[in-house]
Parts: C-alpha cells; structure tokens; sequence
C-alpha cells in the first residue's frame, strides 16, 4: 500500500504527557564524610579545663527536659523514673570516656569500693568539677551504698511546687551513675535521689539534722542498692582474701 | 601471619569484624587464613570469651594480655570499661595450621616459615608483641570511645562505619 512505502505525514511529534526521566546520580552519601571533613573520629576526646560547658545552656536543657518528662508522666516516682531512663545511657558512655582520659592509669573497677571511689571522685569531678561531698555505706542493707551532694549542681535554678515536693530532679544524675555502674558490671538494682531533709531517719540527732538541714538546703542523697551477683562476687573476693 | 579482630559486644554478640595480615617485616596486609579458618576463628574467640570471664574480675587492668590460644593461634584481648570486649586472634602461620583432621594441603613455604622467627606472633608472650598488640588496642580504644559517644549509638549496636573501619585497618597497619 502506498501509504506504507509514503514518507510519514508531516505531523510535528506530539508533546510527550510526561517528563523524561533523567538517569539518576549515582548516590553518594554525605553522611560519613560531612564537607569539612571533620568526622566524629577526627575530634579530640579530651577536653580542657578552660572550656567548661555552659551553666546557663545546661540548665535551659534540663529545663525542658523536665518540663516534657512532666507533660508525660502522671505521678512524681514517674517522672523521676522518666528522667533515671534519660541519664541512664550517658552513664554507659561516660564510663568508658572517663577511663580513656586516664589514659595509662586506667583500670576498671572491679570492687565495688573502687567503683564507688570512681563514682565519688572521678565522675563528680568530670560531671559538677569537684569530689561529691559524702561517702556511705547503708546501717541496714548492706548492699546499700550513699552518696551526698550538698548542693546538685542540677538543682540550681529548679524550684519544686509544694504538691511535688517528693520530686528531686537529680534523678537524672541518679540514672547516670545506674549507666555508670551497670555498664562496669555491677547489676544494680536501682539508684535513686533524695532529699536528705525530707527523707528523715538518715541524719543524726534531731538538732543536729536541723543545722545541716538549713546549711544546705538542696542536700541530696543518691541511694546506691547494688544486685546480688554483685553482691556475691564481693563476698567471694573477701572470702579469697582480697 | 594473619589476624582476626573482632569486637564483642556485652551480650557476646559480635559487634565488628576484620582480618589483616602483617604489614611488618615486608608483609602486604592482606590475612592469609584458608577457607576454613574464617568460622574458625570465630569459634576459637568464642570460646576465648569465657576465659576472658575468668579473669576480668581478678585482673584490673583494660589490656588481659595472651588469655587463649588453640592450634598455633593466640587470642589477646582487651576489656573496655563497659565491658566490650577487643579479641585480637594472630596465628604466625596460617596455612600450616590443622584445625581438623584433614590434612595439610600444602606445607608453609620456607620463606614464611625464616620469617616468622621476627614476627610478633612468633613469641605471642614476649615484651615486644605484648606492647605493640596493647598500643594497637589503646588506639582501637580510642575510637571506639569516639564511636560509641555518638548520641544516636546505642549498646551493642553493630559498627558500620567505614571511618571506624579504616581507622582500625590504619592501628593494624602501624603496629602490626
């Protein structure tokens, strides 16, 4: 047939209804290699004492943090289990960043004496710049172990509602040291913060209590219960001899 | 001369993996271990781990030294604070090595066999290996404190990064 041998009709193409799709880049991912090549592995892990972090940012943070935690949670023991949770990873971390600027000097605690010194001095002085104020074992359980703070540095511009009074923020420094200490091996059963004036029982003599109590009004306790395995691998070494 | 690194994690689930060979003495890096002894590596780390949960209480410090060996293959390891595990497998010569019956396929070529008279896993227990495996260690340490204080990682979550990768390669090629 003549139309089949004809030039094609003179028909200008029709405008496709789509877009042609071009060949895709290949993917690079930025992520690893961000543009001023500076990967977290290319940061210095010690850091000087000349540039502490910013009270006044730390306390924005911690603010908010609270401030969510609270909208979350119904009752006071929640919150401060919510703001334990919050602190508990960092301590994993902390651990072994606190050992590695030690440098040649580090070993792990093993005894939960030396883990308690670690926590007291090490820790406190990387985390508030000084030793925590006390060091205690508990009268009644002996797998019961407190630390004082006179003052949390955490506390500092916090001020708890009377009905909330039961509430101290230091939970979050509580879940750190549960990070630091489960993250060295000693499965504890729980750290938790208290007031020391409210809780009663652990001071002294009443008078006494009460001077201590109006010195330091933000005094904090952290209740330290270590596991049982802990427990038990602690009596094994004093029943070797040390 | 072939190794086998691997990271731990606290629940003994592998959490990084790398073989090298020796890059000292004229070696190319690259591990020489025969077919079989890539799962058999991994069995022998294993099977380290529970020496590892021997001695981690007795002994304080972060770099255990030699705790292992099997077949001409020594596992050193070195324990982080939270307890993850570095196991570092060195074998002085992998393909003379028998992990089974079967036989040997070939005998280890007589050059090798001179040269590993001044190779670190030649004498696994001498001052020289212990030092240059601690001083790789404290380096792979190091980054790992860098990898593991990235906010979004979480305990024992297996390393993907090829920074972290290279970076180990680069601690093997110096001091291995």
């Amino acid at each position: 047939m003549p139309s089949m041998v004809g030039p094609p009709p003179d028909v200008p193409p029709k405008e496709p209804p789509y877009t042609a799709i071009l060949p895709a880049k290949p993917f690079h991912s930025r992520l690893h290699s961000p543009s001023s090549r500076k990967t977290i592995y290319d940061r210095n892990l010690n850091r000087t004492q000349t540039t502490p972090t910013s009270l006044p940012s730390f306390a924005y943070l911690f603010n908010t943090l609270i401030t969510y935690h609270h909208s979350k949670s119904g009752s006071v023991s929640e919150i401060e289990t919510r703001l334990n949770r919050a602190g508990y990873p960092i301590g994993i971390k902390l651990l072994d960043l606190l050992l590695y600027r030690q440098a040649r000097a580090a070993v792990r605690p093993t005894r939960i004496i030396d883990l308690l010194q670690f926590v007291h001095t090490t820790l406190w002085r990387a985390l508030f710049g000084r030793a925590a104020d006390a060091l205690e074992q508990g009268v009644s359980n002996k797998n019961e172990y407190m630390i004082f703070d006179n003052e949390p540095v955490v506390n500092t511009y916090l001020s708890v509602p009377k009905e909330m009074s039961q509430l101290n923020c230091a939970a979050f420094v509580a879940g750190i040291l549960e990070g630091v200490c489960d993250a060295a091996g000693f499965g504890m059963e729980g750290v938790t913060a208290h007031w020391a004036s409210a809780s009663g029982g652990t001071g002294g003599a009443e008078g006494e209590g009460n001077k201590e109590e109006e010195m330091w009004p933000g005094k904090t306790i952290f209740l330290l219960r270590f596991g049982e395995v802990a427990m038990r691998r602690e009596e094994a070494f004093k029943a070797g001899g040390g | 001369m072939s190794y086998y690194f691997t990271i731990i994690g606290t629940r003994d689930n592998p959490l990084f993996e790398l073989d090298f060979g020796t890059s000292k003495v004229g070696g190319d890096g690259v591990a020489r271990f025969r077919e079989e002894a890539k799962y058999m590596n991994q069995f022998i780390v294993h099977a380290a781990l529970d020496v590892v949960e021997e001695v981690q209480w007795t002994n304080k410090e972060m770099y255990l030294k030699r705790i292992d060996s099997f077949q001409n293959n020594h596992v050193h390891c070195f324990l982080t604070g939270g307890n993850v595990k570095f196991m570092l497998l060195m074998n002085p010569d992998p393909t003379a090595t028998t992990y089974s019956a079967y036989p040997t396929s070939q005998p280890s070529r007589p050059s090798t066999a001179r040269q590993s008279t001044t190779l670190l896993a030649a004498s696994p227990n001498s001052q020289a290996t212990e030092e240059a495996v601690r001083a790789f260690m404290l380096e792979v340490y190091e980054n790992w404190v860098k990898c593991i204080m990235n906010p979004f990682y979480q305990v024992n979550q297996v390393v993907t990064s090829p920074v972290f990768r290279n970076r180990v390669a680069t601690a093997a090629k110096k001091y291995l």
